[in-house]
């Protein structure tokens, strides 16, 4: 593979790394179905359905594709979870992708989406799933319009539907599309607007997807990327596959970097090896900071990730390494602040979002979320007082129980926090209004107190003496 | 044979596999498998506070006020108790600083956004959010920014209105409207912080359920019309009764203040309505405070009524009883009062030797139906199969609708039905099958002997839920159907669903029809002169008696009238004295629900006037008559009804002042048998009439109860939309509906729920009365239904 | 302002086919009426609601949950201006303040000639292209003030009408299944065994 970056897929950079999702990004016409099968198209998929369906579930499982959402648990493993002899069971692609950093997967969709159909049809025949519904955010059009043209294309071809290829194997794959709530990224939020419902995250358990899901059935949710690495798997082999990367992070992953750096792109990583360092400053991908300026802080995994600083940049792209720091890889999205960055202004940013797209169900995030947003606005509006930063820690206590992860900070003299958080919510988007603006005031306490009015003691003194 | 219900959930038997223990807070606690921690709790009374959950409802986990400690593989665990399991050997901790700390972070977020207008608020007092705040908050905000602000109260009915900022969003309201009721005409709108519950634009929230909601709601951003700012909480004197607004007998708590009637509240009776009451019998108390109400014996001179003494009244009764030829009194009624009252007027019919009595009013079935197997409403909920021959249960019984549906929803039973057009249940049967009027019984043989349908019958109980379908059918057709579908399912039980709130009390304690003389046949021999004293015992023939001719020629014929009633009703105006009745919640004493089970009712505050319960009427009129009456108290007439009236049991009465009472077997007093009618072809006149009720009619509780009386509609004749094309009229045009008898005019509507051939008229609603058309000696009616 | 036209039935009942459940078809429907009428109309919910078994009031729960859905007329085209962290660390500030300037509203609302609504956005999942924002959902990356008003001009122009269609419509391709190709939906409770595959061996 050669370097490179195409106008057709803006922001990616090819670099010279192996690229298992995204080798299809040079082509400008990467997304018909005439260019896909001149480039291996649709073989993975042959040779699956050339072997018995566990075995192709065994590959999977060997080669521990890590879903790639946020959460990294092995796809393999968590099509195991579903219960043995319940039928129909269901595949749900989250192509929901909103989550605040973060652009892979509607890459993934717009250049490559015969890629996700070819991964949807391998994992439904390896777990066996009856039916599949690709959700597809509701403001990506152009992903929703190359997906439903490929979507046709393959059923034309017999890729998709009855007896796929003359096989035994038969599969819908129907397009579903949201509506623009964030929330939805949320497996069983997903779930729930997928039923045509408001997508209100349920509780897990009992309503783990995998037993409990799509009307009641055992359900696989699996995110874009990650299915669509499983062509790639098919024609390699596991082997090849955990021959990239580390072993506990195998395979490459996509990052998105913006925000302050150089060149902010997409880029497919090596999993596991590659440091934040690599990331911001190397030639290869962002190239520095802008402007030659100092790096304040990044969010190393997505909005909702407590932040790092400049203590943290030779971290590897490793969650077993990113976890105990205080953070967490999510879903492969860094957004750099340099030493220009109003830090308290950036915190309620972020607040302000996961406050905006609280779905309302649950007390803490619904009124938490709010609350904090409102207390910070007020400090970024330089009218706050050292109690309402007193409060906002009382209002986290409420939404998180107990210690929250955050990165250790040599200067400050204090040690990490390791994720994960507790949580007195139904689902993350509580937790994750409160993560930035906890993650400001602890590591950047003094920005905060430069902008709040001293609460004024008054005396009062007893009249009568 | 008296039947007690004995068994405690609490007490498991030591072997039950599904037994399981659990500690919370160091207590040892016995639950069972699939409960949750939050009712094992409860059980015990280890409050754990919260505000979405609800023992009737599916939990859903929203508010968070019920988080626990529970002992994991990592260390204590937070969990909701109310969507967590118990499991043996669970360790439970409500009372930790991490669950303080959490409740009291719940309570202060809950506050955050509600307004502090509990001076102000009908919930004050009562209110489940201002209670945990005390027992489980913080005691003071921190909360300084500006709250939500949304219009203050809105109509969302004609009986509820929603005020937004109190809302805390538990869910309640939402999920019983759609999971209880089946009525999702309140939804969760907007999202986050902006979420409020609210009604689609110009559709409101017309459930005949509505009140439940505003009684579930934790704060008091639900309120009902009837009550608001009506009474404060603390002012409110309450005792437990049952509804007698139907026979489905739902237990109540009766409130009041100062001496009158303020509020219903429905009260969780398992084996009956799980905590639930339908509007009308939740709002109907208005009626009991009405001015309108009879407040002294009055007696006919002329045209014109006087006041006058009991004394000089019941004297007059007492007199024109003493003239009577022999086997000319006749009392109709007594399905509206007590056990007790229905008792004493046996035990008065009895002695005067009244052979003409019955509770009915030619309107329900004959007391047969009450000598085959009896289901209880439990049994019909609990597995198998349920055919429906049964009017509109939703509009006639609606918590036994509830319950039915409840059962179809959790998948326990099968609903089959056969009716002249659609129901409430339709869209929960199984198989529902349209059988125009008259033709059920032909159509039950080869409908049951459907393969799918007898495997299903073979596959379990089975429960035939009976009662009148059609005011314009005879009551032979529904019998013959009975008698149809117990020929293929010979060990089916029956549950009578006859309607008035004590129907089956009285006609099992004494005011079942005699040889059978019943209603129609009272009424007769009164049109021809045979009745010289006819005793209306709260009831209505003008009103209630499908053949309104038979009415008027049977009152007309009587020499003498007597009404005992709260109203003067339209019957009640043509008497020659008239007695004011005691009403519901004046008097205490004890019911009979549909299934048989008695269950005490209540007096809560002072009778009306000089109004006096039934049965004292009854008492004094046998002193009066000359017989030796040894009855001064209820507890008197109880003693001799257990005596008396084989297989009511002699703890009856004591039990019943139990929650769930208790249900009795009294054996049916013999009747003769139905006549089976033929009903021929539709005949030229092409439509076939279909006349029953709705919730919300021109009932006189109804009409009296101010929140309830704008609810009965204008009277419409609906045929199918062929047949309305057909016609040739348009939608909401008059019709003239015409048979032999008469012709009457009604706006026609189209509605697919009739089919074609049939003309469905609601009962007793404002506008032009169908029962011109009904004689009943004819067992099917059929009209001509022509444009203007 | 209306009920669904007769070919929107016939695709709503197509799209409906394709789920175990027709509730499912609830959010595409609800963009089949946006699309019919540029924004989501009372009836249109009612109509939708009789199509799929819901209730009015659920369909408009459903539907006032998710932010793409008006309620009442918005512009020909909608501006959304992403405000998030990568875009706000680059700029969306100005942009946004540019773009109400230049189109003499506020955000949230619409000008007077019925072409232009603006709004702030949340993500937009472009964030290496920051700032950006979509017009109907169509992107347009790193984008300045400069830009902003070339983009402007050439919408009220016409010349873009091409590439971006008036509100209402999200994707111009839509999914076809054939019906001879198509396996059909189920309803869940009616499957009780293993898909065929699932039997240890080969399914080719």
């Amino acid at each position: 593979m050669t370097g490179g970056t195409w106008k057709h897929a803006p922001g990616f950079y090819a670099g010279d790394r192996p690229q298992v999702v995204t080798s299809r990004f040079q082509y400008e016409d990467s997304y018909t179905l005439e260019r896909y099968l001149a480039t291996d198209g649709y073989k993975g998929l042959r040779s699956a359905l050339a072997r018995p369906a566990n075995e192709i579930h065994d590959e999977v499982k060997n080669a521990t594709v890590l879903g790639r959402g946020g959460a990294g648990f092995p796809a393999g493993n968590k099509w195991g979870l579903m219960p043995q002899g319940v039928w129909p069971r269901y595949l749900v692609v989250n192509g929901d992708e909103s989550e605040p950093g973060t652009y892979k997967d509607r890459l993934l969709m717009e250049r490559d989406p015969h890629q996700l159909i070819e991964g949807c049809l391998i994992a439904s025949y390896a777990a066996g799933l009856s039916q599949c519904f690709l959700y597809i955010r509701g403001e990506m059009a152009l992903a929703q319009e190359r997906v439903a043209a490929a979507l046709n294309e393959a059923y034309a071809a017999g890729y998709i539907g009855k007896n796929i290829l003359g096989s035994k194997f038969s599969l819908d794959i129907v397009l579903h599309w949201g509506a623009g709530a964030y929330v939805v990224g949320e497996e069983t939020a997903l779930i729930e607007s997928l039923e045509g419902n408001r997508g209100m995250p349920r509780l897990k358990p009992p309503y783990f997807p995998a037993a409990n899901g799509l009307y009641g059935q055992p359900t696989i949710v699996n995110n874009v990327e990650t299915l669509a690495n499983l062509p790639w798997l098919l024609n390699n082999g596991a082997a090849a596959y955990t021959a990239i990367g580390t072993a506990t992070s195998p395979g490459t992953r996509m990052v998105a970097v913006s925000g302050h750096v150089n060149r902010p792109g997409v880029f497919e990583i090596i999993n596991g090896i590659t440091t934040f360092r690599d990331l911001l400053y190397g030639d290869e991908f962002c190239q520095g900071i802008r402007n030659g300026n100092d790096l304040k802080a990044f969010v190393p995994g997505g909005g909702s990730a407590p932040w790092f600083t400049p203590d943290q940049l030779d971290l590897p792209f490793e969650a077993s390494q990113v976890g105990p720091a205080g953070s967490m890889l999510g879903s492969g999205a860094i957004m750099v602040m340099d030493s220009t960055t109003d830090i308290p202004r950036a915190a309620l940013t972020l607040t302000r979002f996961y406050a905006h797209e609280s779905c309302g169900k649950c007390t803490p995030c619904r009124e938490g979320g709010t609350w904090l947003e409102r207390i910070l606005s007020r400090v970024v509006d330089g009218k706050g007082t050292d109690a309402d930063l007193d409060q906002i820690f009382e209002v986290g206590e409420s939404i998180c129980p107990g210690a929250f992860p955050h990165a250790s900070n040599e200067k400050l003299g204090i040690a990490a926090v390791p994720f994960p958080y507790r949580m007195n919510t139904i689902c993350f988007v509580g937790p994750s209004a409160y993560a930035p603006v906890h993650s400001a005031l602890t590591l950047f306490r003094s920005e905060f107190d430069a902008r709040i009015v001293k609460r004024t003691m008054i005396k009062v003194t007893a009249v009568s003496e | 044979m008296t039947t007690i219900d004995t068994t405690d959930t609490n007490d498991l038997p030591p072997q039950d596999p599904n037994a399981v223990s659990i500690t919370i807070n160091g207590r040892t606690v016995a639950a069972r498998k699939g409960d949750l921690i939050i009712a094992a709790a409860d059980s015990v009374d280890e409050y754990i506070p919260r505000f979405c959950y609800h023992p009737r409802m599916s939990s859903v986990g929203m508010c968070r006020q019920c988080m626990v400690e529970v002992e994991g593989p990592r260390g204590p665990m937070m969990v909701v108790s109310c969507m967590t399991p118990v499991a043996d050997g669970q360790i439970v901790r409500t009372d930790t600083p991490q669950v303080k700390r959490a409740q009291e972070g719940m309570i202060e977020l809950l506050l955050a956004n509600h307004p502090l207008d509990c001076p102000v608020c009908d919930k004050g007092g009562e209110c489940p959010l201002q209670d945990q705040a005390f027992s489980h908050g913080a005691g003071e905000s921190r909360f300084v920014e500006e709250k939500r602000h949304y219009e203050k109260p809105i109509a969302i009915s004609e009986l509820v209105f929603l005020d937004r900022e109190r809302c805390i969003l538990c869910d309640r309201c939402t999920r019983f409207a759609d999971e209880v009721a089946g009525d999702p005409l309140i939804s969760f709108t907007q999202r986050g912080n902006n979420t409020q519950v609210m009604t689609f634009p110009d559709e409101p929230f017309a459930s005949y359920f509505s009140g439940n909601t505003v009684q579930i709601c934790p704060v008091g951003a639900l309120t009902a019309s009837p009550y608001r700012f009506k009474a404060r909480p603390w002012d409110l004197e309450q005792r437990e009764s049952t509804c007698t607004t139907c026979s489905v007998g739902c237990r109540t708590v009766v409130q009041s203040s100062r001496d009158e009637l303020l509020r219903y509240q429905g009260v969780d009776s398992d084996p009956v309505n799980w905590g639930w009451l339908c509007d009308k019998g939740r709002f109907n108390f208005q009626s009991i405070n009405s001015d309108d109400r009879l407040s002294t014996p009055q007696i006919k001179s002329g045209d014109t009524y006087a006041a006058a003494s009991w004394s000089d009244a019941l004297e007059s009764v007492a007199r024109v009883i003493r003239h009577s030829r022999e086997g000319s009194v006749a009392i109709l009624g007594g399905a509206r009062g007590t056990n007790e009252d229905a008792f004493m007027w046996g035990a008065l019919a009895d002695a005067v030797g009244v052979t003409m009595r019955d509770a009915q009013l030619d309107d329900g079935l004959p007391e047969s139906v009450f000598s085959y197997a009896q289901a209880t409403i439990d049994s019909a909920c609990a597995g198998g199969t349920v055919i429906l021959l049964a009017p509109d249960l939703k509009e006639e019984l609606p918590v036994l609708y509830l319950r039915l549906r409840d059962a179809v929803q959790k998948k326990k039973i099968r609903l089959i039905e056969i009716s002249s057009h659609e129901t409430g249940l339709t869209k929960y049967a199984w198989k529902s099958i349209r059988a125009e009027s008259g033709t059920a019984a032909g159509v039950i043989p080869m409908l049951l002997a459907q393969a799918d349908v007898s495997a299903q019958l073979s596959s379990g109980p089975v429960v035939i839920v009976a009662g009148r379908p059609n005011l314009a059918e005879s009551a032979s057709h529904t019998m013959d159907a009975l008698s149809a579908v117990l020929a293929v399912a010979p060990s089916a039980s029956v549950l009578p669903v006859l309607r008035r709130g004590n129907v089956r009390g009285a006609l099992s304690l004494g005011l079942a029809p005699r040889n059978g003389n019943d209603a129609a046949a009272i009424l007769e021999a009164s049109a021809k002169g045979n009745v010289d004293c006819l005793i209306l015992l709260g009831a209505d023939p003008l009103s209630d008696v499908a053949d309104i001719d038979l009415a008027r020629r049977g009152i007309a014929g009587a020499k003498f009238v007597v009404a005992i009633d709260t109203f003067l009703t339209a019957s009640a105006s043509h008497a020659d004295v008239v007695l004011p009745a005691a009403a519901y919640g004046e008097k205490d004493g004890t019911t009979m629900n549909l299934e048989g089970r008695v269950t005490s009712v209540v007096q809560k505050i002072t009778p009306h006037g000089t109004s006096r319960a039934d049965w004292m009427i009854a008492v004094e009129l046998l002193t009066l008559l000359g017989h030796e009456s040894n009855f001064t108290t209820l507890s008197d007439i109880q003693d001799a009804m257990s005596a008396a009236v084989p297989g009511f049991g002699t703890t009856t009465t004591a039990v019943a002042i139990k929650r769930d009472g208790v249900v009795v077997s009294v054996a049916p007093p013999s009747s003769a048998p139905a006549a089976t009618s033929v009903a021929g072809p539709r005949n030229s006149y092409e439509f076939r009439l279909d006349l029953s009720r709705k919730l919300f009619d021109r009932a006189i509780g109804t009409i009296t109860s101010p929140s309830l009386a704008n609810l009965a509609t204008e009277a419409n004749v609906f045929i199918h939309p062929l047949d309305l094309d057909r016609v040739g009229a348009a939608e909401g045009t008059n019709v003239r509906v015409t048979n032999s008898h008469s012709s009457i005019v009604l706006p026609v509507r189209a509605s697919s729920s009739v089919p074609r051939g049939t003309a469905w008229v609601p009962f007793n609603q404002i506008g032009a009365d169908v029962r011109e058309l009904i004689r009943r000696n004819e067992s099917i009616i059929d009209v001509r239904i022509e444009s203007m | 302002m209306a009920r669904l036209t007769e070919e929107n039935v016939r695709l709503a009942r197509e799209i409906i086919g394709r789920y175990p459940k027709a509730r499912s078809a609830t959010i595409p429907l609800l963009h089949l009426a946006q699309e019919q009428d540029g924004y989501v109309t009372n009836e249109a919910m009612s109509h939708i609601g009789e199509l799929v078994g819901a209730s009015s009031a659920e369909v408009f729960g459903t539907a006032s949950f998710y932010e793409m859905f008006k309620f009442e007329p918005v512009g020909k085209y909608l501006i959304n201006i992403c405000g998030t962290m990568s875009c706000a660390l680059m700029g969306a500030e100005e942009l946004m303040h540019h773009a109400e300037e230049r189109l003499g509203i506020k955000m949230g609302s619409t000008t007077a000639d019925g072409k232009f609504t603006l709004e702030r956005a949340e993500c937009q999942a472009a964030c290496t292209e920051a700032p950006c924002l979509q017009v109907n959902y169509r992107y347009r990356y790193r984008v300045t003030p400069d830009q902003l008003d070339t983009l402007i001009d050439d919408l009220s122009a016409g010349t873009l009408s091409s590439e971006i269609p008036a509100h209402g419509v999200v994707a111009s391709v839509r999914q076809h299944i054939p019906a001879d190709r198509g396996v059909g939906a189920v309803a869940p409770e009616t499957v009780t065994e293993n898909p065929v595959w699932l039997d240890g061996k080969a399914a080719l």
